[in-house]
């Protein structure tokens, strides 16, 4: 059920109140969230002066825009004016933005109604959502396993139905695998299709942001919503955004489908992902579309790569958290001290640790042997994925090595951790598209997503071959 | 392929960085980051002899506005978000010695 696009339609067409809608959604969300702590703030009052001024627009005879009434979780790394955005660090606790992110001033502009802002990795930084400094989200499907991460709470808001759609930001992964962890649509648009203004920067090479959904039609409109150019972000593509709900019935006849091997052979990759993986690539099969193996050689680099790349970029994004300007403060007597004092305070474990490993990639004498090799292997996945997009329409692949595991389980080993992002992190090395669509559970009965991957702006026949592997699931 | 990453190293980037260590948080970091970097070893060790560096997915360059003004921030409103403030600028400790 496209719960978005209904609740739309009948709001726009005066069927149903949006502050009913909204209320529905208040109670599931009293109802669960001290079991799940999807959110760091529940905008219970603002939700309903919105709906109401979305109620009161359509009983003037306006349209409040295709996203009416809809409610809506932002991930908490989403600046919005006047609400507290933490980014679940203590270094950016009780911090009130001067201005919306882009991406929130579009939705209040087509009519949505955002009912919180979610828990996430302190600074997107991580694969569980157990480095907030708020506590742990959970999994809706098992209180006792991680929804994923960075994007866990905007992907647990959805899958336990607390709002139809959500905001993600994903800079390895961090909207597709949480979405595959939580049953849900998740999708990374091209870097560039959705603007950065206001998204608090992580990596600002890799950082995009996308929609969390429970159909691939809800997903669709929500990013037909977000999309475009933007004149705030310099890396914005100067173009319109691309139409996706109308081209979802088109089906993937003909389309040439790669199985990427190199991530199906991944390290980690469980068997019943595997077997999910390779079911998703019959289904498409028997839908038409002309299923090969596929290669992307220098995808394998991608994780040590990206482990080099993102940090050394987040060390100097991080340089801004110094208690000067906004945030924690801890006072010493000189400025240095200060800011060293504040940082130590307001950092936790994951951001120091990879605030350090950037410092250190980005250092005298090893920034050749890293950050250097980095980059040029970045050029090098960028060859290969071109090369494979010659031969294929699309590429397909599992989204996560496993179903969602037990909290606490990988928190000791961070590496073991990065291991999650082994198939997502290509496609923002490379600035491509991709998503995850739920495909069937794994033998312990959680979900299982399978990742959908296209070359820079190829959404329209990516959300199509979504579509047909929804509908081969139905 | 770099030499492992010792404590002594991990303390001197802690400085640069800005951040202060315990003397356990020292040795989880050195562990850590040195298997971090053991993964790395297969990009480091990789022959990219003449292969460009990427450091950013579009071909951009001179991303220029229209030379028109237009209204900024409220000064007042950026600068409530400060933890402190004097005569309309942020204010810090002493920058160079001790406070007075």
């Amino acid at each position: 059920m496209n719960r978005a696009l209904e609740t739309a339609a009948a709001v726009r067409s005066g069927e149903r109140s949006a502050v009913d809608v909204v209320e529905e959604h208040l109670a599931r969300i009293a109802e669960r969230e001290g079991d799940i702590h999807a959110f760091n703030v529940v905008l219970a009052d603002e939700a309903r002066a919105a709906a109401a001024a979305v109620d009161d627009a359509v009983r003037a005879g306006r349209d409040p825009g295709p996203l009416a009434g809809v409610p809506i979780a932002l991930k908490d790394n989403l600046c919005t004016l006047g609400i507290p955005t933490t980014c679940s660090s203590k270094i950016l606790e009780g911090w009130r933005p001067p201005y919306d992110a882009t991406v929130v001033a579009r939705l209040t502009a087509a009519g949505a109604v955002s009912v919180g802002k979610t828990n996430l990795d302190e600074f997107a930084m991580g694969s569980s959502t157990e480095n907030s400094a708020f506590g742990p989200t959970r999994n809706p499907h098992d209180l006792t396993r991680v929804p994923g991460g960075s994007s866990g709470g905007s992907a647990a808001a959805v899958a336990a139905g607390f709002a139809p759609l959500s905001l993600g930001s994903d800079t390895g992964g961090s909207i597709r695998q949480p979405a595959a962890l939580c049953g849900v649509v998740g999708v990374k648009p091209t870097y560039g299709l959705v603007s950065r203004y206001g998204l608090v920067a992580f990596a600002s090479s890799l950082d995009q942001i996308g929609p969390f959904a429970a159909t691939v039609a809800d997903a669709a409109l929500l990013l037909e919503v977000i999309a475009g150019h933007d004149p705030m972000d310099s890396t914005s593509i100067d173009q319109p955004a691309p139409s996706l709900v109308d081209v979802l019935a088109q089906g993937v006849e003909g389309l040439r489908i790669g199985v990427l091997h190199e991530l199906l052979d991944a390290e980690g990759i469980a068997p019943d992902v595997r077997r999910r993986t390779e079911a998703a690539a019959d289904a498409l099969s028997a839908a038409g579309a002309k299923v090969d193996e596929a290669s992307v050689p220098a995808a394998t680099y991608g994780l040590s790569a990206y482990y080099l790349i993102a940090p050394a970029e987040a060390s100097s994004n991080l340089a801004r958290y110094d208690g000067v300007r906004y945030g924690l403060r801890v006072d010493a007597s000189n400025t240095g001290d200060m800011n060293e004092a504040s940082r130590t305070a307001g950092f936790g474990a994951e951001v120091k640790r990879r605030i350090m490993l950037g410092t250190y990639a980005l250092s005298a004498g090893y920034y050749d042997a890293y950050y250097g090799k980095a980059q040029q292997v970045r050029t090098l996945i960028i060859r290969d994925f071109k090369a494979a997009y010659e031969q294929f329409d699309l590429l397909l692949s599992p989204t996560s090595p496993t179903t969602a595991f037990a909290l606490g389980a990988k928190t000791d080993d961070p590496l073991t951790m990065y291991l999650n992002d082994v198939c997502t992190i290509p496609t923002n090395l490379a600035g491509d598209p991709a998503m995850s669509v739920p495909f069937g559970v794994g033998d312990d009965g959680l979900p299982v997503g399978v990742q959908l991957l296209a070359p820079a702006l190829g959404e329209a026949t990516m959300f199509r071959a979504a579509a047909v592997l929804e509908e081969a699931m139905a | 392929m770099a030499d492992r990453i010792t404590r002594d190293d991990v303390a001197h980037v802690a400085t640069l960085a800005r951040l202060r260590l315990s003397d356990e948080e020292l040795d989880m970091f050195t562990e850590q980051l040195a298997a971090v970097l053991a993964h790395a070893e297969d990009v480091a060790s990789l022959d990219t002899a003449g292969v460009a560096p990427t450091a950013h997915p579009l071909p951009l360059e001179n991303v220029l506005r229209a030379d028109v003004p237009r209204p900024s921030l409220d000064r007042d409103e950026v600068l409530a978000a400060a933890p402190e403030v004097e005569e309309h600028r942020f204010r810090v400790p002493p920058v160079l010695g001790e406070a007075p």
